[in-house]
């Protein structure tokens, strides 16, 4: 037995709304192609898991790095395949997206002393850069907070040039690990998964 | 909000004289909802859809059914085969939908009326909707192979619904002798996960291979193709001695007679087209249709899926009521659980648009299915699609997309592994977080 009122007129006019096309000359929104990315990049771009978090990027950098995937210029595994399906229009909205969301650093296992250690190594040798302890995302990525396996991976990248980075950078990292051996870079990085 | 359930409303309430019948009454649960939906189906599809809504528009009611208290996910469910995860690790339950203020019951779905837009449940309740959205998963075709029901289930797991029967199935892998047998029976297309069975194949190879290196996995199949077939008999060759005298897998595809006829329970025996296969372990994977509660609510075509458009997922046959995931036909999107997840926010956006008099936008689509072949040795498929509103399909973006390349680096398949976890861990979170 069912008494109960209707409260609302239920909603039929879906046939009549979506014979306009305003909407579909627009294509999809912002928020419905970056829905597409947080199965991965986790939800509103803040990572979980090994993937960078994307929120907090610049929409410059967001945009410079899509088009670098999809040109080939950065090698990946899934994303060069994955950008190619974004036109540029797709790819500034998104960018703009991701751009007003606010960084969560990620929940990771840390070495302390190795954080200690990467405090100093970054101040010395990083922060000119990726400033406030790589909170700053004016020169690149936002760094504090990014899943450390994500980082190690890119910096190999970096060395493979797989990815193309500033010379200034590059000049840094040799000069830091001829100092400081290859775990001076493993200390910066465990300083970054340390701030969550 | 906290688990708000029926009970609760109605012991709050006095139980109400109207009784138990008529639930979900918007206006008393708490400020003056704009619209009701209800979600059939706490999987990837109906979860997902369920949070989205609350995000994109808190004014609107959600109500989840579910009879389970805890889901269990398919993807990664062959790392607990492998030994690689416990079931708690892909155990999942409702309390972070619940704090987006979801609505979730704990009851089974019997019918739905879409005339009066109501929803029946097994309790003897009854759930009014503005919009509801079915997402109820794959039922399996008994009675395809003969001799395989049900009942023989239970001893002879499919495992294709992630939870008892993949413990059951990793216990008999765990009990059985080093030289026996373990035949997979592959089901014919459409089937929920398309690289399913063969990366479960290599799971249970990586088990074996170091436990028990003297057994053998036989892949029955009636196709002749499979997802990333080129990849995975690659990784097969380089991890398992794939195509060699002593390999731990073999495949037996339709050409071969790989269609299995029927399986004898009491013997252990599995009949092929061409031969009768004693087995330790039989994992028999039987043709798919849409889950129950289609059929009886009438939302399936002759084949047993659901007819939708694939813009709002609202289904062709029933106005009102929209039907998500593996048991939707969204050609040509594979039935994976990523593709539920983004069925589900497209779905979500076009039902928080209509409820709000407005014009539904244009969805965006993507699939990426990582499958695991081995220690540190990953592999996947990726699309991007758009909508395709002539024909009422999900086209995938020309030049987009598509598998990891065969001579990618011994590197990128680590990654790809690792990768694979990541998704994981943010999929998850992002339906149930």
């Amino acid at each position: 037995m069912v008494s109960k009122k209707t409260i609302l007129t239920p909603l039929l006019a879906a046939g009549a709304l979506l014979a306009s096309s305003s909407v579909f000359a627009a294509g999809p929104t912002a928020e419905t192609l970056a829905g597409t990315c947080s199965a991965c990049h986790g939800y509103q771009g803040n990572s979980v898991g090994i993937m960078p978090s994307i929120a907090g990027s610049t929409a410059e950098y967001f945009t410079d790095t899509m088009k670098a995937f999809k040109s080939g210029e950065r090698k990946a595994t899934v994303m060069g395949r994955v950008a190619k399906g974004y036109s540029d229009e797709d790819i500034g909205k998104m960018a703009g997206y991701f751009s007003q969301q606010k960084p969560v650093g990620m929940k990771q296992s840390f070495d302390r002393t190795d954080a200690a250690l990467g405090k100093k190594l970054h101040d010395e040798y990083c922060e000119k850069c990726h400033e406030d302890g790589g909170r700053n995302n004016e020169e690149g990525p936002v760094l504090s907070g990014q899943s450390k396996l994500y980082l190690t991976y890119s910096m190999e990248d970096f060395k493979m040039s797989h990815r193309e980075g500033p010379k200034k950078m590059s000049k840094k990292v040799k000069s830091m690990v001829e100092k400081h051996g290859k775990g001076g870079v493993d200390a910066v990085l465990n300083y970054y998964a340390s701030q969550q | 909000m906290s688990n708000f359930n029926r009970r609760d409303f109605l012991k709050i309430s006095g139980g109400l004289a109207v009784g138990a019948t008529v639930v979900g009454c918007a206006t008393n649960l708490g400020g003056a909802a704009k619209a009701r939906v209800v979600v059939v189906g706490g999987g990837v599809g109906g979860a997902t859809a369920a949070k989205y809504l609350r995000m994109m528009d808190p004014a609107i009611h959600v109500t989840l059914i579910e009879p389970n208290k805890h889901y269990h996910t398919c993807f990664m469910s062959n790392e607990v085969l492998s030994g690689d995860r416990s079931i708690k690790d892909i155990e999942f339950g409702y309390a972070g939908l619940a704090g987006h203020g979801v609505n979730i019951v704990h009851d089974t779905v019997t019918g739905i009326d879409a005339e009066k837009r109501m929803v029946k449940t097994a309790d003897g309740d009854s759930f009014m909707y503005d919009r509801c959205i079915v997402s109820p998963g794959i039922s399996f075709t008994w009675g395809a192979i003969e001799g395989y029901d049900a009942k023989v289930a239970e001893k002879i797991p499919h495992a294709w619904k992630a939870g008892p029967q993949t413990v059951t199935l990793r216990k008999q892998l765990e009990a059985m002798r080093n030289g026996g047998t373990v035949v997979i029976a592959a089901p014919t297309n459409p089937f929920r996960c398309p690289p399913g069975p063969y990366e479960r194949a290599s799971l249970i190879a990586k088990y074996l291979k170091t436990h028990k290196p003297k057994s053998k996995i036989i892949i029955l199949d009636p196709k002749d193709k499979f997802a990333k077939k080129g990849l995975f008999t690659q990784g097969w060759k380089r991890l398992y001695g794939y195509g060699t005298d002593n390999s731990l897998i073999e495949w037996v595809g339709g050409a071969a007679g790989g269609k299995v006829e029927s399986v004898e329970a009491n013997n252990m025996v599995i009949n092929s087209q061409v031969e009768s296969i004693k087995a330790d372990v039989m994992n028999v994977i039987p043709p798919q249709k849409a889950g129950k509660i289609a059929f009886s609510a009438g939302l399936v075509n002759k084949k047993g899926w659901c007819p939708v458009d694939v813009a709002t997922f609202e289904s062709h046959i029933h106005k009102g009521v929209h039907v998500l995931g593996d048991a939707s036909i969204a050609t040509k999107m594979p039935k994976s659980g990523y593709s539920a997840n983004i069925q589900a926010k497209a779905c979500a956006s076009a039902i928080v648009a209509m409820l709000n008099e407005k014009e539904p936008g244009v969805p965006s689509y993507q699939n990426t299915c990582y499958s695991i072949v081995g220690e540190n040795y990953g592999i996947s498929v990726g699309m991007i699609y758009k909508y395709s509103k002539a024909k009422n399909l999900v086209t995938p973006i020309k030049g987009s997309g598509g598998v990891t390349p065969k001579d990618a680096s011994m590197e990128t398949l680590k990654r790809e592994a690792h990768y694979a976890h990541g998704w994981f861990d943010n999929i998850t979170h992002d339906i149930f977080g």
